[in-house]
């Protein structure tokens, strides 16, 4: 491609190389593409990383096509929803078709990160066989495996650098996938396999752990003790995350003052997890390292107050906090006094159905008061208040991700009885910075004119059991111009509603409804008015005809799906 | 009892039926003797709304928390068991334990009540709707220093909006010694890994699902089809009347490949010698062996049967 002299400002093909190699933000490339075609040339050659949110959005050959020197893909598939079981088994996102393709166009693909996928053995298996230099696996929320899928992974990779499993829908056949690693692999960097359950061969383990100088990042099982956890952290000083495994303090024969030893020898670990069944025993042999850390994960660890008060005050650098609501009120307030430059905070339910646990307003309160970097929150609660929330927003400004889960569906104000409405007015006035709301409680459309009003900057948008008529969807679509994914369920929003946002479909990922009142009729005329659109209906058995249950539309330059199961119907 | 039986699949009734329901309620609060007879969604034994201050812990988990009570609501009869047309107050009944969730997606119904049944009870049923496994729940309460069961809400699917994965992990950890119910590692699933020779992959299958060799070696059939030249063969009509083992007798004798499993003693042996049941319970892992590889494992697996019987 010579440059064409006749264009006075068209760069030489090499420097538009090179310059494009150095960009490495996604969105900044997606932009420079736009330029004129030059650019969009360089552009994509260079790309060596490419991020498909909703694998349905295009085709693996068009990606293939477009970007012929990919080494790193992730690709995200099922709508968010399906975390929570509304999405039928077996409606798709199969990672199997991507692999097909990449196997030809990337056979030197290094890198894949899959979230909420359908990923088979078989797919794993193939992964493993047909591109030889691949190195990082994430899997996070994906299903259809099983731990033979690893042995598979283990076996055949032979510069693994990352196995990282989270929070999968895994079959555990058991723990022998981890001696499948072979004894010449040094590589691993991260090990992540806090989510199995089954014992894994300690040996292999101890081994693996001890030749992969690199290694930074190690997440164990609960079946790991906590010698055995001792004995690994001796090996690998130099790990930055750690996810601890069990801690429980039964049958553990080393000395507090010994494991303390062996966390105070770990300078660079910035990042707790784990915890599963720790108690106030063996908690304090952490204290060496939680002077520098910076993200603490005790969503699994059913610790109070107290427990949580002995770890915070020794935790000054934390800026990512999630906490079991079992730490109660008290331990929020602790939150707020010992974590000033907290940033993040997200507080999980430990009994969800319990309505005498938990934490309340004053909790969230007391957070606010005394972090006023909080920017990032996820509260699940039992009960809340306008005024509470109101506060909130005044000493945290900075929200830009704002998720709060009154957990009875449309419970208001329970001092006031009102609805919710002003809370989260509050919140997206004060907040000019806020990109992902999920909303709670009893809700009429006063709280969405609100957010159509104020919320400006709003990317993703989660409701549930709220609003009074179609006019609170419709404030929202009409409203939120940066609008990326919408998830609505169990809301009063009609056909009217749904065809309010025409104009924003294209520029969003996604909108899912569910148990709403929109009808097929009112679906195909979306389809009809917007081609570009993948307008399904996931037919609900004993749904009334006409009724449109479950709706997902999202964008896609690849047409209607082929691999639809018989309960999608595209319109 | 002229409350209707409708499904609803959210919160929010239409509006019609609001004010139908609300004149319904209304006229059933002041009815005691339909209560009475009512049907209800506690356990067996369970008290009405009225006459839970007899059973003090209950209310007091109810008014606990400056949360209105389920008895101030009956009896302050300020209005609140009214919907409004706003879709305002079956927050109320929410609340009090149950109220009208999505009935067609309630989870777990239990106790065998009917959809219908649960939508008019739901209205004025005690504020102790148990589901089954909810007792997980209770007893952990109990033994979190409470004298009684909360009351626990009925669950609406995917809500709140948490991961099964934690769902799951915390169940377990309120019950340590209770297994876990997910189906993975109890009764119900018998996993064993398929492999054969040659082939780059791995099955696993469930021989639980299978109720004889017949249903097995089809299904192994489909697994692996792809890498079988037609090995398999064409089976026609069987010529052991009905005796499942004869299917792979003609893989033993006609084809290149053979099944093969490994016992729990670690003996790899033929498949089909055994009677199904004995060789479920025994079977640890299966191979597809090349026939030529398989020579000597028949005679030992008749032995091996001799001795066991």
């Amino acid at each position: 491609m010579d440059p064409d002299l006749t264009k006075p400002w068209a760069l030489p093909e090499e420097f538009l190389k090179r310059t494009f190699a150095l960009i490495n933000s996604d969105k900044d490339r997606n932009s420079a593409s736009l330029v004129c075609k030059d650019w969009y040339n360089a552009e994509r050659f260079s790309r060596r990383h490419v991020s498909i949110r909703n694998c349905y959005s295009v085709s693996p050959e068009i990606v293939a096509a477009r970007f012929p020197g990919i080494r790193s893909v992730t690709l995200k598939g099922k709508p968010r929803f399906s975390d929570f079981n509304l999405v039928p088994e077996d409606w798709g996102a199969d990672v199997q078709s991507w692999l097909s393709v990449f196997a030809a166009a990337y056979p030197f693909l290094e890198e894949l990160r899959l979230k909420r996928m359908a990923v088979s053995d078989e797919s794993l298996e193939y992964l493993a066989m047909n591109f030889h230099g691949f190195k990082a696996l994430s899997l996070l929320s994906c299903d259809g495996f099983s731990t033979i899928g690893l042995e598979a992974i283990v076996t055949h990779c032979k510069n693994l650098t990352e196995l990282d499993l989270q929070e999968n829908g895994i079959d555990d056949l058991g723990g022998d996938w981890l001696s499948y690693v072979p004894e010449n692999l040094t590589s691993l960097e991260v090990l992540n396999f806090a989510a199995l359950d089954s014992e894994v061969s300690f040996d292999a383990l101890e081994s693996l752990v001890s030749r992969c100088k690199s290694l930074r990042v190690l997440k164990v099982n609960r079946k790991i003790s906590l010698d055995q956890l001792r004995r690994l952290i001796e090996l690998a000083p130099k790990l930055t995350e750690l996810g601890t495994g069990s801690f429980a303090e039964d049958l553990v024969s080393s000395s507090v003052t010994e494991l303390e030893s062996a966390f105070s020898k770990c300078r660079d670990l910035h990042t707790l997890s784990g915890f599963w069944d720790v108690t106030l025993l063996y908690l304090p042999v952490i204290f060496p390292v939680c002077g520098n850390l910076t993200f603490l994960n005790l969503s699994y660890a059913t610790l109070g107050a107290i427990e949580l008060e002995c770890i915070l005050t020794r935790c000054k650098s934390l800026r990512r906090l999630w906490v079991l609501d079992t730490v109660g009120d008290e331990g929020l307030e602790m939150v707020g006094s010992c974590c000033p430059l907290l940033e993040e905070l997200r507080v999980f339910p430990a009994d969800p159905f319990n309505q005498e646990l938990g934490v309340t307003e004053s909790g969230f309160l007391s957070v606010s008061n005394g972090c006023p970097n909080l920017h990032y929150v996820l509260y699940f609660c039992q009960r809340m208040t306008n005024a509470a929330v109101a506060t909130v927003a005044q000493n945290c400004p900075n929200f830009t991700h704002f998720r709060l889960c009154i957990m009875s569906p449309g419970e208001p104000d329970y001092l006031t009885n009102e609805p919710m409405d002003e809370a989260f007015g509050a919140i997206v006035k004060t907040c000019p910075n806020l990109r992902r709301l999920s909303v709670s409680g009893r809700l009429t459309d006063l709280a969405f004119e609100y957010i159509g009003n104020h919320a400006k900057n709003l990317e993703t948008f989660s409701v549930a059991f709220a609003g009074t008529s179609d006019l609170g969807m419709e404030y929202v679509m009409r409203g939120c111009p940066k609008l990326r994914r919408v998830e609505i369920r169990d809301c009063p929003f009609g056909d009217n509603a749904l065809l309010s946002g025409l104009a924003q479909y294209e520029s969003m990922r996604s909108l899912w409804m569910s148990a709403c009142n929109v009808t097929t009729d009112g679906c195909k005329k979306l389809a009809d008015e917007m081609p570009r659109l993948n307008v399904e209906v996931i037919k609900d058995d004993g749904g009334e005809d006409g009724s449109a249950d479950k709706v997902y539309i999202y964008r896609t330059v690849a047409g209607p799906r082929t691999d639809a199961p018989p309960f999608v119907v595209t319109l | 009892m002229s409350i209707s039986i409708e499904e609803h699949d959210y919160i929010g009734l239409s509006e019609v039926n609001m004010e139908k329901k609300a004149c319904e309620v209304a006229n059933n609060n002041k009815d005691l003797n339909l209560k009475a007879t009512e049907l209800r969604l506690g356990l067996p034994g369970s008290e009405s709304p009225e006459r839970e201050a007899v059973n003090g812990g209950v209310i007091k988990n109810l008014v606990a928390g400056a949360k209105r009570g389920f008895s101030d609501t009956i009896n302050g009869g300020s209005g609140k068991w009214v919907f409004s047309v706003n879709g305002g107050s079956e927050v109320d009944l929410v609340k009090n334990g149950g109220g009208l969730f999505s009935c067609s997606k309630v989870e777990n119904m239990n106790s065998g009540l009917g959809v219908g049944s649960v939508k008019e009870s739901a209205v004025l049923a005690s504020p102790k709707p148990v589901l089954l496994e909810k007792k997980v729940q209770v007893s952990a309460n109990s033994s979190n220093g409470q004298t009684s069961a909360p009351a626990p809400k009925q669950q609406v699917v995917g809500w709140p909006p948490i991961r099964s994965f934690r769902k799951n992990t915390m169940a377990v950890s309120h019950t340590k010694n209770e297994e876990e119910t997910d189906g993975k590692m109890g009764s119900g699933c018998l996993y064993v890994k398929v492999s054969m020779d040659g082939a780059p992959y791995l099955r696993k299958v469930d021989l639980e699902i299978y109720s004889s060799y017949l249903d097995l070696s089809s299904a192994l059939e489909k697994m692996f089809s792809c890498f079988t030249i037609g090995q398999y063969g064409s089976h026609g009509a069987p010529t052991r009347d009905g005796l499942s083992e004869s299917r792979l007798m003609d893989l033993l004798h006609g084809s290149e490949y053979v099944l093969t499993y490994e016992d729990k003693d670690g003996d790899w042996m033929l498949v089909g010698d055994v009677p199904w049941d004995m060789f479920i319970r025994s079977c640890k892992r299966m191979r597809i062996m090349k026939s030529s590889d398989a020579i000597g494992l028949a005679p030992r697996a008749m032995e091996k049967c001799r001795n066991r019987t």
